[in-house]
Order: structure tokens, then sequence, then C-alpha cells
């Protein structure tokens, strides 16, 4: 009997035991399976951005076998992508777990990069760069823009941009089009696009945003440049009368079948290739597509067929003249958890060696200062001009929304343009997801 | 075996290490989601108590109301369609192809092993309209009909997830039903034939009383399976156009992750959890009734 009770209490602890290493092996997993992130992370120099983001890492891939070489021997670059509409899930989980890259894009909603700022996310680059004597390799107006919609110096200014309407002259000239200069002009010339057989506007609707970037421009054009201020201060509301109108006329558009067929299911580089292969007469974009103007194979229009014009006027608007939105793109944040010394040597590279070597590599204008002499086409001469006339610029549609109601905008654009959500629908949805 | 499991303590060491497993892994993270719908907040900027808001905010909330009614929609419709089109098929197996269905059911079963976001894909290959026509569209034209923007309209766009969720799993409901009608014995259907049962009347009055367990069964598996559906429609349609084809699984994904709103995004769970347990209990019910009947 007793030793059937040993016996017993052997199995027992045996049992016990097992349960206990499987259990320990399972955490065991857990925590190694978080390896990308901060604590493995201080090994390598790890960078999540967007999977549509091809300039900054090619770029920075660049920097690691040239100027940031041994920064990079030290601390070997990795890039991880996900999808930008992804992007806020991925960080809220990543930083949830304390597992954020180094190296990470910022967010579609600058609220988001606030919090994660707020919880202790976020470098301060002001401090880090002075530390490290670069600060002065950072264009001031790009600090300025930074600080006001990132509430800090927060994100490195990888691009700096404006954003206007590029055309294509060919197009223009061939139709008798002139670059229009009022709301109106911009939808006459569109319907003459349309009628010659040419998508008058390529824009993604997957993406959602090329679309608000027009509902935008309308309202700061025709309201005045703090027309979202007003919104995000609880002053006026979007399913005002006058904001409706701004939707109205983007839809407008839309139920002309100005964006082409199924402009929902366009993503972002289908809508670049529209325009760059001759198939669209405009394009919304920012200057940070001139990367993609730049690549040949792409290009089949020829660089110097692309002209690029400010938001046309709203008449009668209270807007600035020549309006301009004006941004550092997806901008990139550092972890303050994962920065570290080696980092440090990484981050005093790039920000000493990237504005001439993405300008000259890419023709990607950014917020580093140019260090170097670099010889650049007449359509990036341009918007680098643009950049530095433009003193008054406006925001973009969600730039002072929260994370719910960006996402309630951005993927109710396309219903919006292709008439299955009505004007009043679109402003009241993202009306009553702002917080 | 009595005696096995008449002694408690071989009870504990059988039953002990799975339902520790079980509490850790399932019953631990329940609760502890019930506890996050009376706070708001997640795991960035800390949680604060909030009460019953997030629940009383499930009522008035329009995205809930537009996913809830898309859910119970999607599981209904696609749980006839599996279980019709798996029924019809295994009848077609045992009645029609009999021993030959080996090469017809390893066809028809074949979606199910293929990956969900494979088959979304094709699907969306299929329907697409840009940047240039897809199948369905060429065929369309080929006859003389314009394209149609499949996903830029929210039917549409639910009919094309109705097709393919149901094409892809009507191919195991059908192997789970015929493995129901083989089972029925062969001299019954025999002596029924003998009495002049053929067809429809057969089918009614002997199969489908026969194969009820199963079909039972069947409708369980499917509108649990169908209510919780989440990969499918994020593959195919990422809940668009806007929201139309959002579930209430999406949508808790969504406040909870993307939102940063872990406690409404508890409060959506808890809504689903309720469903699917009334749908369940309801069923259990109907089929005890019929079994008594019977």
């Amino acid at each position: 009997m007793a030793t059937m009770r040993r016996k017993n209490r052997m199995l027992l602890l045996g049992v016990g035991l097992s349960t206990a290493s499987l259990l320990l092996t399972a955490c065991g997993a857990g925590s190694s399976g978080d390896g990308g992130g901060s604590e493995a992370g201080a090994g390598e120099f790890s960078f999540l951005t967007n999977v549509e983001n091809t300039t900054i890492p090619t770029e920075l891939e660049t920097l690691a076998g040239d100027q940031c070489k041994t920064a990079a021997d030290a601390m070997p670059l990795k890039v991880d992508t996900v999808p930008q509409t992804n992007l806020d899930q991925q960080l809220q989980l990543l930083a949830g777990q304390d597992a954020l890259p180094l190296q990470y894009a910022a967010g579609n909603a600058p609220a988001l990069t606030k919090e994660l700022a707020a919880s202790g996310n976020v470098l301060d680059l002001e401090a880090t760069l002075t530390d490290l004597g670069v600060l002065d390799q950072v264009e001031p107006a790009a600090i300025d823009t930074i600080k006001a919609l990132y509430g800090g110096f927060n994100v490195l200014p990888y691009q700096y941009n404006v954003e206007g309407i590029w055309y294509n002259k060919q197009l223009f000239a061939d139709n008798g089009i002139e670059v229009p200069q009022t709301w109106d002009d911009f939808v006459a010339a569109a319907d003459t696009l349309d009628t010659s057989g040419v998508t008058p506007l390529s824009a993604s609707g997957e993406q959602g945003w090329p679309l608000t970037r027009l509902i935008s421009g309308y309202l700061f054009s025709d309201l005045g440049k703090d027309a979202l201020q007003k919104v995000a201060d609880g002053e006026a509301k979007l399913t005002d009368p006058e904001y409706v109108e701004a939707a109205a006329a983007v839809a407008d558009l839309g139920q002309k079948g100005y964006f082409g067929e199924g402009v929902g299911s366009i993503d972002y580089d289908t809508a670049i290739n529209q325009f760059l292969n001759g198939e669209a007469g405009m394009l919304y974009m920012g200057s940070w597509v001139l990367a993609n103007f730049n690549d040949e194979a792409a290009n089949q229009i020829g660089l110097d067929n692309i002209g690029f014009m400010p938001f046309p006027r709203v008449e009668g608007g209270a807007g600035i003249e020549n309006q301009y939105a004006a941004n550092v793109g997806l901008p990139m944040a550092i972890s303050e958890k994962a920065y570290n010394e080696q980092a440090g040597e990484w981050l005093k590279c790039i920000t000493e060696n990237y504005g001439s070597s993405a300008l000259a590599n890419q023709g990607s204008i950014s917020g580093f200062k140019v260090n170097e002499e670099v010889d650049v086409d007449p359509l990036t001469q341009t918007v680098q001009q643009t950049i530095s006339d433009t003193s008054e610029s406006v925001l973009w549609f969600e730039a002072l929304f929260g994370t719910q109601a960006t996402t309630a905008s951005q993927t109710n654009a396309a219903p919006l343009v292709t008439g299955s959500m009505s004007p009043e629908q679109f402003m009241d949805t993202v009306q009553s997801a702002l917080k | 075996m009595q005696s096995v499991l008449g002694d408690k303590k071989a009870l504990v060491i059988l039953l002990g290490p799975a339902l520790l497993v079980y509490s850790l892994v399932m019953l631990v993270p329940i609760f502890w989601s019930m506890g996050y719908t009376f706070f708001s907040g997640n795991a960035i900027s800390g949680f604060t108590f909030a009460g019953t808001d997030n629940l009383t905010r499930l009522f008035t909330d329009p995205e809930v109301r537009t996913a809830l009614s898309f859910t119970v929609r999607y599981a209904v419709v696609i749980t006839v369609g599996q279980i019709v089109m798996g029924y019809l098929l295994s009848l077609m197996y045992v009645f029609i192809l009999k021993k030959s269905s080996n090469i017809i059911r390893t066809l028809v079963f074949f979606p199910v092993v293929l990956p969900t976001v494979a088959v979304a894909l094709l699907f969306q290959k299929m329907f697409e309209i840009a940047p240039q026509n897809g199948l369905v569209n060429s065929l369309l034209n080929g006859v003389g009909i314009e394209s149609v923007d499949w996903f830029g309209n929210a039917s549409s766009a639910f009919w094309v997830i109705v097709l393919m969720d149901i094409w892809r799993s009507m191919g195991f409901y059908a192997v789970l039903l015929y493995a129901g009608l083989v089972d029925i014995p062969e001299d019954m259907l025999e002596s029924a034939r003998l009495d002049g049962a053929t067809g429809w009347r057969l089918i009614r009055s002997i199969v489908l009383p026969l194969s009820m367990p199963v079909l039972l069964s069947s409708i369980i598996f499917s509108i649990n399976g169908t209510l919780k559906v989440f990969d499918s429609i994020v593959a195919l349609t990422n809940g668009g156009p806007g929201s139309s084809t959002t579930p209430l699984t999406l949508y808790m994904f969504r406040t909870s992750f993307a939102f940063g709103d872990y406690g409404y995004g508890s409060s959506i769970a808890l809504l689903l959890t309720l469903l699917c347990l009334i749908v369940t209990i309801f069923i259990f019910r109907s089929s005890r009734r019929d079994l008594t009947k019977d």
C-alpha cells in the first residue's frame, strides 16, 4: 500500500513537473518571439516602415554600405514592413508589449505619435541631436512643422513635402487646357480630359487619403486656413452645411467618373502608374512622389512632361494664395526604450548624410540639410523652389483627428466618390468618430 | 475503469493538467476581457475606470448596429448556403455518383485545404475592375454587359463574400453530411423503395429524418463559425467599402488595437459572445425537442 502511495506521489510529481515545464516552454517561446523588439533589437538597427515607402529603406541601405558603414557594421540595419493601412494597429500592439523596433514609421494619425510619446516610447530628438551635435543639420522649417503637428521634435523628417496637383503637360496641351486657377477651371479641365478618353484624376481609393486631401484642399480654400482647427476645437462641425459642401464637391467629381473605374480598388502604386503611363491627366500627391517620377523605367511620360500646381482656388473663398499642403510625409520616430550609443552613431550619420544622399540618388527632398552640391532635374528644382517660397501652408484632412476618425475618413472616402455614401453621411460618420 | 475513475486522486491527475492549461489560456483571458469592459484606455496610455459607459455605448453606436446586422445576415446566408449545398452534394455522392464519387469528392473538398488568404486573393482578382478587368468582368463584357465594380458597392461586395465562403467550405460540409448519409442502413432504404418511395419522397421521409443528428451538428458548427468570421473578410474586402462588410469581430479588433480602446473592444467581444451563446442554446433546445418527438 505504501509503495502504491509513493508511486502515486511520484506520478503526481511527474505530471506536475511536466506541466510546469510545458508552461515554462510556452512562456519562453513567447518572450523569444518578441525578438524583433526592443530587447533583441540592441544588436541591430531594427526599422519598421510602411510597405508603400521604398525610398527611405533603399536610401538607408545605401548609406549603410557607404557613409554609415561604421555604424552599420556595429549595428546592422534590419527593415520590416507593414501595409500603411495596418500601421496604427501594429504600432499599438508592439508598444503595448514594449516591443517597438528602434526606428518606426510614426503612425497615420499624429495623435498616435503624441500618445506614444506620452508613454515614453518616442525619443526626444531635440535633446538627442543637440547632444550628438547635429541639430543644425535639420532644416528649422521642418522642425517647426514637426513641432506643430507632433507636439515636439519627435520624428525625423526623412521627407519634407509640399502637396499639390501634378499634371501631364502634353495631355493639357493636346486638349487646349490651361493650368486651372480656380475650382471651376479644375472641374472644366477634368471634364475636357474625360471627354478625350483620359482618366482626369488618378487617385487611390484603397488608401482613401488621396481623396480626402481634395476635401481638405477645398475646405481650406473656401473657409480659410483654420477650417479644420475649428472642427478639432469643437467650434464647428463637419456636418455644418459649408463643410458638407466640400465633400459634395469631391463626391461630384466621382459621380462624373473623373477618378476612373473601380477607384475603391486602386492602390497607391496603381494610382501613380496610371499617371506615369499617361492614362491619367492629373494626380494629387506630395512631393515625395518625385522618387517615383525619377524612376525612368516606371515614368513613361518623361520628367519634362510633368507640371506641378497649387490646389485650385475656390472662388470667393477665404483661403490663402497658392495653397499647398506641407508636411513631413509619414515620418519616422526613434524608440526611447531601444535607443543606445550605437543607435546614436546611426542617428548622427543619418542626420549628416541623408539630405544630400536622398536628393542625389532618388530626387527625394527631406528636412535634413543638403551638405554637398547635388545636380537636380528642373522638376525637383521647381519643387525645392516652391518649398522655399511657401511661407504659409495648410495641413491635411485628418491631421488633427484621432485614429478612429482617421480610419473612418479614409475607409469611407471611396464610397463617397462612388456614390454609395452621401456627402452628409460621410461627414456625419467622420464627425461621430471624432472624440 | 470504474475503480480508476472512482479514485479522486486519479481524477485530479487525469483532469488537473488539462484543466490548468485550459483555465490559463481560456478562462483567465475571458474574465480578464470582461473586466476590461469597465475601463477605457489601452496598454500604452494606461486604463481609467469607466463604469458601464462602454456597455451603454453599445446601444447607441451606429457602427455596432451595422456590424451586428452584417454579422447576422452573413451568418444566416452562409449557414443556409453551406448546409444546403453540402447536403445536396452529399446526396449526389450517395445516390447518384455512388462508388465513383471519390474524384468529385476530392475536387469539391480541395478549396477547404487552401489557405484563406490565397482564396481571397483569387476572388479579388476574379472580380477585379481596376487596374484591369478580372475574369468575371471580362466574361460580362464578352456578352455585352458593362463591367461591374463588385467591391465598390455594399451589396455586391456582400454577395462576392458569400460566394467565396460557400465555395470554400461546402466541400467540408458535404463530407461531414456524407458520413451521416452512408450510415443510413441500406435495408431501410431498400424497404422504403419496395413500398414505392422514390426521389423526393424517399429523401423527405427516410433520409432527412435519419440524417437529422448530423445535420444539426453541421448547423451548430456552421453558425458558430460564421458568427466569428474574420480572416476571409479581412483578406477579401477588409470590411469595405466603408464599413459595410465589417463584422463584429473586425470592428472589435479595430476598436481595441487600431483605435486603442481595449474597454470598448471587450464590450463588443461580450456582445459577440452573448450572440453565440443565444444561438447555440436556441439550436440545442430545438434539437432536443426534435429528438424526443422522433
